[in-house]
């Protein structure tokens, strides 16, 4: 028996049931979680049902003109695809590259997995901005480093396109997001009995079918849940988006933002970041459930 | 030339021995375990057999052939590791089938085997489950059909039985037994369990520190254990004046060896005793046949058997080997 810790004070057996003490206790992060989340979203709702007029400004009454503004002009459905295309294809990347990534890590001797880990996880501490910008600086038109040497080089006659490019994006993003995946991935593998490979083999099975068929399969649900952060966080990214599409490819959280501070129609931007908020809510939550309805019986 | 043949088998860890110069020559059908305390090597002499593991030097040859220029997966043997290994993402038909998947053998004939497998070990009526929902008992039959399902040339045990509680453990290795004798593979066992040792072979390996310090049928090595070593890992052993005695040989009797009973522990079948004498504390196990015992504190004589029945000189009673 381990000695007890603070930290699994579990109401049901520390306090007795029927007692208010844990309602109590978390009453502080209850209100916080109140008046910075929930106050401003409710805000934010009700914003999206306001009216707005290049003169008039913001008018608190109740209609549908965002709301039916957005689903008929067909601009926004195509800004609303694009943005979840880009999450889409960088999740996909992200789990394409961080899976074998993480298996290797998960392989390395002591050393070598700390190094490799620190140098996965590193780029976490950097900002996203400055990571952005590398890219751009690599990669942005001209003067960009890789651009001029290939130039100058004679192997490209045009600079590569990258900036204001949708590829720009979806590479940008999938090295910011990727250690998300890696280490989803990772704590996944690390759960598996290294022994059942050697049961695999013992079987008759070659290297690449244990992979597939042993390997791959429990470390599923690491790369699904890997793959709900992943997307979450690209479909909702602002920096990136930002830096490398500018003004001229807008996702829905950049478009959001120029709604609000450039033209001023809050409103218009209250509707289309209550729509991302709803469709990002509806994916995670469908693929959560999915992902629990399939392994409960396997992983528990 | 035996079955199986382990020459001058050895592995380093750097400048620790794990298995150093182990020679031994195993029958076809029989059964033999490796036995010994933790660390002697056992494991890494059976990995060394799987493939897992490098010898440093030695060889292996199976049915007169180098085993060690095959790849573990071309092997064709059979593993039970004492962790289970199951594929818990499979259910238990699947988990069973998955060797006979890579040899090819047709989807009918996998159904028909897998069935056949799962109904010697006794688990039917599971071949739907996953892992995760079975006891450990049942998971240990599912990687042992898992095993056997392949008919495997040996199949090598890692202490299969170690996760099990005491009463379950007992089962298993009845049940063991019986599973080995019907299919008749040739099986090694891994174990430090030498209760269970005894149980299960045709002949037992006792190791100590890498090495082999006897090799033959269970009966004879606890009975002429050919070293102090062997002596005292196989059951308790008193030295008297010299001399090696089992204490369920050493009986209560109106003369003999005079001494004081320290402690008295009652285990059911039988008593087990501490007695003081002149030659120092003196273990003695007496049979529980519902009559009056000593109790602590009370003065006693002990009687020795004659000498080279204490050696077990021979003397075939009814422990004999061959029940
Ligand atoms: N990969 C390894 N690297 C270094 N030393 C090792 C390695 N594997 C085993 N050893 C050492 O070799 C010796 C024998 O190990 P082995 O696992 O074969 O023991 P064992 O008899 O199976 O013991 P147990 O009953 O505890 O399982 C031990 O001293 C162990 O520390
Ligand atoms: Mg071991």
């Amino acid at each position: 028996m381990t000695p007890p810790s603070l930290l699994d004070i579990s109401p049901a057996t520390r306090l007795g049931r029927g007692t208010r003490t844990p309602y109590l206790l978390s009453l502080p992060a209850l209100l916080l979680f109140a008046s910075v989340v929930v106050v401003p979203l409710g805000m934010t709702v009700a914003l999206s049902f306001h009216d707005w007029g290049q003169y008039k400004g913001i008018v608190p009454v109740f209609i549908l003109k965002n709301w039916h503004e957005v689903f008929s002009d067909s601009y926004y459905g195509e800004m609303f695809w694009r943005t979840f295309r880009i999450a889409l294809l960088v999740t996909l990347f992200s789990a394409v590259f961080g899976a074998p990534e993480a298996y290797i890590l998960n392989r390395m001797k002591s050393p070598w997995r700390g190094v490799f880990l620190l140098v996965i996880l590193g780029p976490l501490l950097i900002s996203v901005v400055a990571r952005t910008l590398g890219w751009a600086l690599l990669f942005g038109g001209k003067s960009g480093l890789v651009n001029a040497v290939l130039l100058s080089l004679g192997l490209i006659s045009e600079p590569l396109p990258f900036m204001f490019t949708e590829t720009g994006i979806v590479v940008a993003l999938t090295h910011v997001l990727m250690p998300y995946m890696v280490l989803a991935v990772w704590a996944a593998l690390q759960r598996l009995d290294p022994q059942v490979e050697n049961a695999a083999i013992t079987l008759g099975a070659g290297p690449f079918t244990v992979l597939r068929r042993i390997v791959l399969p429990q470390a599923m649900p690491g790369i699904l849940s890997g793959a709900v952060i992943v997307f979450a966080l690209a479909a909702s990214a602002f920096a990136t988006p930002a830096i490398i599409g500018g003004r001229r490819l807008k996702v829905a959280s950049t478009l959001a933002y120029d709604e609000f501070l450039n033209t001023l129609n809050w409103p218009l931007g209250a509707t289309v970041a209550v729509l991302l908020l709803l469709a990002l809510v509806l994916i995670v939550f469908g693929a959560n459930r999915w992902v629990e309805r399939r392994y409960a019986q396997v992983f528990g | 030339m035996a079955f199986l043949q382990l020459e001058n088998l050895t592995k380093r860890f750097g400048l620790q021995t794990a298995v150093d110069g182990l020679w031994l020559g195993v029958e076809k059908g029989e059964f033999v375990s490796l036995l010994g305390p933790s660390g002697c090597g056992k494991t890494t002499t059976l990995q060394m057999i799987a493939g897992f593991v490098e010898p440093t030097s030695g060889a292996i040859r199976l049915e007169d052939r180098d085993l060690l220029a095959v790849r573990p997966a071309q092997r064709g043997l059979g593993v039970v590791f004492q962790s289970y290994a199951l594929f818990p993402h499979m259910t238990v038909a699947q988990n069973v089938s998955f060797g006979l998947e890579m040899r090819g053998v047709a989807a009918a004939e996998r159904t028909r085997r897998v069935g056949e497998t799962l109904e010697l070990v006794g688990l039917g009526s599971f071949s739907e489950r996953f892992p995760r929902q079975l006891s450990g008992g049942q998971q240990q039959r599912v990687a042992l059909a898992r095993a056997l399902v392949i008919r495997p040339r040996i199949l090598l045990l890692d202490e299969p039985l170690s996760n099990l509680d005491a009463k379950l453990r007992e089962e298993m290795q009845i049940e063991l037994r019986q599973i080995q004798r019907t299919v008749g593979t040739t099986t090694l066992l891994v174990t430090h369990d030498q209760a269970e040792a005894m149980a299960l072979s045709d002949r037992i390996v006792v190791m100590n520190k890498g090495r082999a310090e006897q090799i033959g049928p269970p009966y004879e090595a606890y009975e002429r254990p050919a070293s102090p070593f062997v002596a005292s890992f196989l059951g308790k052993t008193n030295l008297v004046g010299g001399v090696a005695v089992r204490p369920e040989r050493i009986s209560f009797a109106a003369s003999g060896l005079a001494g004081t009973v320290r402690t008295r522990i009652f285990q059911g079948n039988h008593w087990l005793y501490q007695v003081e004498t002149s030659s120092g504390l003196v273990t003695v196990i007496r049979q529980n046949t519902g009559q009056e015992m000593p109790a602590e504190g009370a003065a006693v004589h002990l009687e020795f058997p004659a000498l080279h029945e204490a050696r077990g000189g021979g003397s075939q009673d009814r422990r004999g080997p061959k029940s």
